[in-house]
């Protein structure tokens, strides 16, 4: 027996982002060939060394092919129906916020995104990402006077050419794989940050992806550099209007942490699931990678994964400095029939490096989770260590778990730690709560929440409260 | 308080419990005995609506109204708590939160204002004392890593903050240690009320001296064979249950 209102507060539950702006788009007709990509590149002005690498990406990509040995499954990609640019129509672009169409500030403060001045979220810099273009990005003029640079990667193309040659590519190089191939040949805009030597960056910075235009791909790219003894803590959250057809969505992130230091990047990755049928839903083909450059550096993911029809995804670290830290904190959730493949790569090259995994995987409904994760310990990484730990979580029969740790060692004074576990929120947990007085629902999301502790602790305090709700979320209906 | 009447209940196909009536009236106290399996924890738990224990036969009032067909969460805001024989273990999930989010389901089921943190820390520390409960275990996750006794104990200290009109304590008293089961048993006892019933499971006459029931049930094979005052425990105690085994034991059968 539901009372109204907790039906009201069922029906309110369901993805609550899923609408569309109405705004008038510049879009480039569906398809992909060199002149595509010369356009991309006109339209954003850009300078020669950009079109050149873009190009070489292109020809790269059509020498490869889709990528198969992830456990996910999906009717095969026309690459040749997407259309690899959609920008809301600005007369010329907006020099400050008053100039930005409200129809686009609107669309952010209803994600709960205010990027108006006066409201602007305390301690917590935002570029907001709309299909292919930054339309706005917070607290520029503040960082700056720290020497800090944070803005669009397009801004930084323009105005910060040299360390754009200098990085772009360093960790991810566009032969990578499939699918950083063709972003870094279509790439339209997402963010870039630089943190000069020495300076502690004084507030989070963060991107706000959203796609907003049907039957466009958003291929974003990220580039962090943290100079030596500098720290940064980044975050990136993503939402997507709710359709019936698969949105593609593949990013490249590369992140570079010289001597000292330290690069915190977290993401909470809500992009439309498709429904309970599993019509439609974000395709999230994403490659992250982050090098540890100098000695004592330290990069730390953290991700919280509850949306996409199918995530695909592994953020990495490669570890060269003597002394570096990597870290992967990830909580991923499938429901209904959701897909995640999604996992880490450690690669310790210098001495002393040490690696932390703790990845927690939760299914529900007819959701397929699978952790691959590999640790490589290279000759030279004396005394190399890493921790693992996988643990899955299964709600109710229909879905499945699946773990795939890869170890490869070539050192002999490495250790290694390896701990997995896989639990049912039991029928017994349930009752012992719901004799209590809470109801299947709440202690569902006190279980889940429970079992994800370890990595919320990780995320930034405001962000791990929006963590929580959004899991509630996205675990409804899951019982029942 | 509660009625039981002619009640069956079958887990998997299989019947557990044959036809079982017992009336419990406010503010009384009812000790049911009984050997390993006989099905004292399923009477418990088919009280509090596990599901997958189907009453086939029967009928159960509480308060008048028909308790089988109320969701276990109502039964809880309704009033019925179950001391659980095998408590369970929730990771990460703090005993605090655990504990004020139940209480406050309940509250709110009742029109009574939500408790905040502060409020509820206020009548946590004032109940933790009631039972004598250690202050690390409110914090650590619920049961998680505690030992037999503690988790016991935890129960106790749960029931305290949630005052029940009907507590059923099964093998509460168990794995405690003497001293322990003194403090748990001074416990129950102040929190008995005229309104208040509670419905103690136990293996031992020895938690009976502490607290002492109105009235003493033993339920052999599925069914009530025989009630009692509190020295039917005593006679347990020294004769065990294998006098009243026989046929339907409405009768004690001759031994020798
Ligand atoms: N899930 C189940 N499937 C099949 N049989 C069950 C199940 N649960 C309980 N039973 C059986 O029901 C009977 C009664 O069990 P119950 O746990 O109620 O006994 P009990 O009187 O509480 O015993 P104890 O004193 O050992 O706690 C036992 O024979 C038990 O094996
Ligand atoms: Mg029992």
């Amino acid at each position: 027996m539901k009372t109204a209102e907790s039906i009201h507060e069922l029906a309110e539950r369901e993805y609550k982002y899923g609408f569309v702006t109405d705004i008038e788009t510049d879009m480039v007709p569906p398809g992909l060939d060199e002149d595509i990509i010369r356009l991309i590149s006109a339209k954003k002005n850009e300078p020669e060394f950009m079109l050149e690498w873009r190009l070489k990406a292109f020809r790269h990509w059509k020498t490869l092919k889709e990528p198969t040995w992830a456990n996910v499954h999906y009717p095969p990609i026309d690459y040749q129906r997407i259309s690899y640019y959609a920008a809301p129509k600005m007369k010329s672009k907006p020099k400050s916020l008053d100039e930005v169409d409200p129809e686009l500030l609107a669309t952010y403060e209803k994600l709960g995104i205010p990027l108006r001045e006066r409201e602007l979220l305390a301690g917590v810099a935002v570029d907001a990402v709309f299909d292919s273009v930054s339309v706005a990005t917070t607290f520029k003029e503040k960082l700056a006077d720290l020497g800090i640079i944070f803005c669009s990667f397009s801004d930084a193309v323009q105005n910060h050419p040299d360390l754009v040659q200098k990085y772009l590519g360093d960790v991810v190089p566009y032969t990578d794989n499939f699918f950083a191939a063709l972003n870094s040949a279509v790439f339209s805009d997402g963010s870039f940050c630089y943190i000069p030597k020495g300076v502690r960056c004084p507030m989070e910075l963060s991107t706000y992806f959203r796609i907003n235009a049907a039957s466009t791909g958003q291929f974003e790219r990220t580039l962090i550099i943290a100079e030596e003894g500098s720290y940064v803590s980044y975050l990136e959250g993503c939402t997507a209007p709710m359709r019936d057809e698969n949105q593609l969505h593949a990013a490249v992130v590369e992140l570079i942490a010289h001597d000292n230091a330290s690069i915190k990047y977290s993401t909470v990755q809500n992009w439309y699931p498709g429904d309970k049928d599993g019509k439609g839903g974000i395709y999230n083909f994403v490659t992250k990678r982050g090098k540890c450059k100098g000695v004592n550096s330290k990069i730390s993911w953290t991700q919280v994964e509850t949306g996409s029809a199918i995530t695909w995804k592994y953020p990495s670290c490669i570890l060269m400095g003597d002394n570096s830290v990597g870290e992967f904190y990830s909580v991923a959730l499938t429901n209904n029939y959701q897909q995640a493949d999604t996992g880490t790569k450690m690669i310790h090259l210098g001495k002393n490096t040490r690696s932390t995994i703790v990845s927690k995987g939760i299914s529900a409904g007819r959701g397929q989770n699978t952790y691959r994760g590999m640790v490589k310990i290279m000759k030279n990484a004396e005394r190399a260590r890493n921790y693992s730990r996988c643990d899955s979580l299964l709600i109710g029969d229909k879905c499945g778990a699946h773990t795939f740790p890869y170890i490869e060692v070539k050192n002999s004074t490495a250790q290694m730690e390896h701990e997995a576990s896989t639990s049912k929120i039991g029928e017994d947990q349930l009752f012992y709560c719901q004799q209590r007085g809470i109801a299947p629902e709440a202690a569902v999301s006190m279980i889940v929440n429970g079992f994800c502790k370890e990595v919320f602790k990780e995320l930034p305090m405001e962000f791990a409260v929006e963590a929580q709700k959004l899991l509630s979320v996205s675990l409804e209906g899951s019982v029942g | 308080m509660l009625e039981i009447r002619d009640l069956h209940v079958s887990i998997d196909g299989k019947e557990i419990l044959h036809g079982i009536n017992l009336v419990v009236n406010p503010g009384e106290i009812h000790a049911i005995m009984g050997p390993n399996g006989s099905g004292k924890s399923t009477l418990a738990k088919v009280l509090a609506g596990r599901e997958g224990y189907t009453p086939t036969r029967g009928k159960v009032l509480y308060n008048g109204t028909d308790l089988l067909q109320m969701l276990p969460e109502d039964r809880a805001r309704e009033g019925i708590f179950l001391g659980f024989q095998y408590p369970v273990e929730i990771p990460g999930v703090s005993n605090m939160y655990f504990l004020k989010t139940a209480l406050n389901s309940i509250r709110k089921h009742n029109g009574l204002e939500e408790l905040d943190a502060m409020d509820f820390l206020v009548l946590a520390k004032e109940k933790m004392k009631l039972v004598d409960m250690d202050e690390g275990l409110i914090n650590r996750a619920v049961n998680e890593g505690f030992s037999g006794g503690e988790k016991k104990r935890n129960e106790v200290f749960q029931m305290a903050v949630l005052e029940p009109k009907l507590a059923i304590l099964d093998e509460t008293d168990s794995g405690l240690d003497i001293d322990a089961l003194r403090t748990v048993a001074d416990g129950v006892n102040a929190l008995r009320r005229p309104d208040r019933s509670i419905v103690l499971v136990t293996h031992y006459q020895r938690l009976l001296n502490y607290i002492v029931p109105d009235k003493v049930h033993v339920l052999l094979d599925g069914r009530i064979v025989k009630s009692g005052g509190k020295e039917l425990a005593l006679e347990l105690e020294e004769k065990g249950y294998a006098w009243l085994e026989n046929g339907t034991g409405s009768k004690p059968a001759v031994m020798s």
